[in-house]
């Protein structure tokens, strides 16, 4: 703590760049405390009791044949609600940048949905759309369309989840993209097909995986908007944050902590996948 | 020629702008009217009711009390990390916004349990709690846990990319000026990143108040004591008291409105996230 100006602690010094703004040592110390207390250490326990619990009995809880199933639907239902939404968010983004409609800055505002409706809301409100009663369930039910307490209920409530992280990681690349490359490629005779598959598509792709990416994390673990209309049948429409609730409450700590540490290795790969899809878009604008 | 070419015929245009509508419409729009009708099904007087039960009002404070107490800390936080982060260059800075940004990968249930391993009758702390007879969780101060940990990223994820581009040059002049380093912060910092953070706040908010799976796991469900309205929306649910629980959804739906409307206002009016939808 030594204060002398002429001669910084030399450590410091080497560490970070001098600045003459102040500040340094109270926010960033506060900063590296408070995420510590409330993220890192209480996620480090959770792995800490994990590898308390031995190798084996790990793998018998963490992938039991009813863990696997829940892992399976998760994970399907997940990848298929962000396909689903990586064409229609590419849709709404393009429609949304492109063209001039009325309304527009209304359905825009729409679209961030989602992030603002409790999870729990748009579960019961699915739930009441797609019951076999429910306002759309009624047309589906006749044509043998079993929509509510089905995979497909849970795929549709992760659509719902999901679409924005694929608008609002696309809108702006395709935004930013100029006019002149699709005017070269016009004037050197391409369609306008060949324009997008070729020209447009190929610079907006990292950022339509990046949405996409974030949409299947948030979905793999997603748990308000789909209890509701999953119908949670072990074994069937079980998903697996479903089941890490339903071990904690029969007092099986550890065969939820199991289930959660695959859950949470799973989506940080994804998370670094994300990073290095990023980091590699960046590299390549730059060069 | 050249105008055909660099973008789609009219008839192709109004195709596409019709398919994304009816799919925003159907995916989006359709279960939010299905909110509010659902809870104006038996009348206006059935929906004021379903509001005006002791456990509905127990558990719009307890909502209240939440965002009151986790959206300052929050706040805190996001505005020392991104000066932290962007005023000072320090080897391991992406790292450091990496696990910020950390919690955002993390499943809702996760998160509360991990504060239940740590703080649960059975968990790492809770023989020390329970001696000094402290309950974290089952009550409120595990709900507050679980809800700084599951916001934890949303102020600070305005606020860096923000004064990221907003330099340090208007700190250094005030300071070279004679300004000490806190007037620095709220003459001249503060004025230039208030909408910012008014932005980042409103997002912090509405998921503070409307957070379900972790609060779900780390609450205990008790009735006018622990409940949260989303989790009171499912206990309703659960009992089919549907007019009960579309009533206190489209309160909730009411404030994921507002704050729709607050977002795009800031969006519009201070070119916060210039996309390209205006």
């Amino acid at each position: 703590m030594s204060t002398t100006t002429l001669s910084p602690p030399r450590a410091a010094r080497r560490w970070r760049k001098p600045s003459v703004l102040p500040g340094f040592g109270l926010t960033f110390g506060f900063t590296l405390g408070w995420l510590s207390l409330i993220v890192l250490i209480p996620i480090a326990a959770i792995f800490l009791k994990a590898a308390g619990m031995g190798w084996s009995h790990f793998l018998e809880v963490g992938f039991s044949s009813r863990a696997l199933s829940a892992y399976r639907l998760s994970f399907g239902t997940a990848a298929a609600a962000g396909l689903v939404n990586a064409v229609f968010g590419l849709l709404v983004a393009w429609v949304l940048v492109r063209y001039v409609f009325p309304g527009k800055a209304i359905i825009s505002a729409l679209v961030d949905l989602p992030f603002a409706l409790p999870t729990a809301v748009a579960g019961i409100a699915l739930t009441a759309l797609y019951a076999p009663n429910g306002w759309v369930g009624q047309f589906l039910d006749p044509l043998g369309i079993k929509v509510a307490f089905t995979p497909l209920g849970i795929t549709i409530a992760l659509v719902f989840i999901g679409l924005p992280f694929v608008v609002r990681s696309v809108e702006p690349v395709l935004a930013d993209l100029g006019k002149d490359v699709e005017e070269a490629a016009a004037t050197l005779g391409a369609t306008r097909s060949q324009t997008f598959l070729r020209v447009i598509f190929p610079a907006i792709a990292p950022a339509l995986l990046t949405g996409f990416a974030m949409a299947f994390a948030r979905g793999v673990g997603e748990y308000g908007s789909v209890i509701f209309i999953s119908g949670n049948m072990p074994g069937k429409t079980e998903i697996a944050p479903l089941l890490i609730v339903t071990q904690l409450e029969q007092y099986a700590y550890e065969g939820a902590t199991a289930i959660a540490v695959v859950m949470m290795l799973v989506s940080f790969t994804i998370l670094l996948g994300i990073n290095a899809v990023q980091a590699a878009g960046r590299k390549r604008m730059g060069a | 020629m050249k105008l055909r070419a660099t973008t789609e015929g009219r008839l192709t245009q109004f195709a596409l702008i019709a398919i994304a509508l009816a799919f925003l419409g159907f995916f989006l729009l359709l279960p939010l009217v299905a909110v509010f009708s659902e809870a104006l099904k038996q009348g206006a007087g059935a929906f004021i009711a379903a509001i005006e039960t002791p456990d509905a009002w127990a558990a719009i404070k307890l909502t209240l009390m939440i965002a009151a107490i986790s959206v300052p800390l929050n706040v805190v936080f996001g505005i020392a990390a991104s000066w932290a982060i962007t005023k000072f260059s320090f080897p391991g800075k992406s790292l450091l916004i990496t696990l910020i940004d950390l919690p955002f990968s993390v499943s809702p249930v996760v998160s509360g349990l991990i504060f239940v391993l740590l703080f649960g009758a059975n968990g790492l702390f809770g023989a020390w709690l329970q001696a000094h007879d402290l309950k974290i969780i089952f009550a409120v101060p595990g709900i507050v846990l679980a809800t700084v940990f599951i916001t934890f990223p949303f102020v600070a994820r305005e606020l860096i990319p923000l004064m990221m581009e907003q330099g340090k040059d208007d700190e250094e002049a005030a300071l070279s000026l004679g300004a000490n380093g806190w007037q620095t912060f709220w003459h001249v910092t503060l004025p230039n990143i208030r909408w910012g953070l008014l932005y980042g706040v409103l997002l912090c908010n509405a998921r503070a108040m409307g957070e379900f799976g972790a609060v779900s796991v780390v609450s205990g469900h008790i009735r006018g004591e622990t409940n949260t309205m989303p989790l009171h929306v499912e206990i309703l649910y659960n009992e089919y008291d549907f007019v009960g629980a579309f009533a206190v959804a489209s309160l909730l739906a009411c404030l994921a409105l507002v704050t729709l409307v607050a977002k795009s206002v800031l969006e519009w009016r201070f070119d916060l996230h210039s996309g390209a939808s205006h």
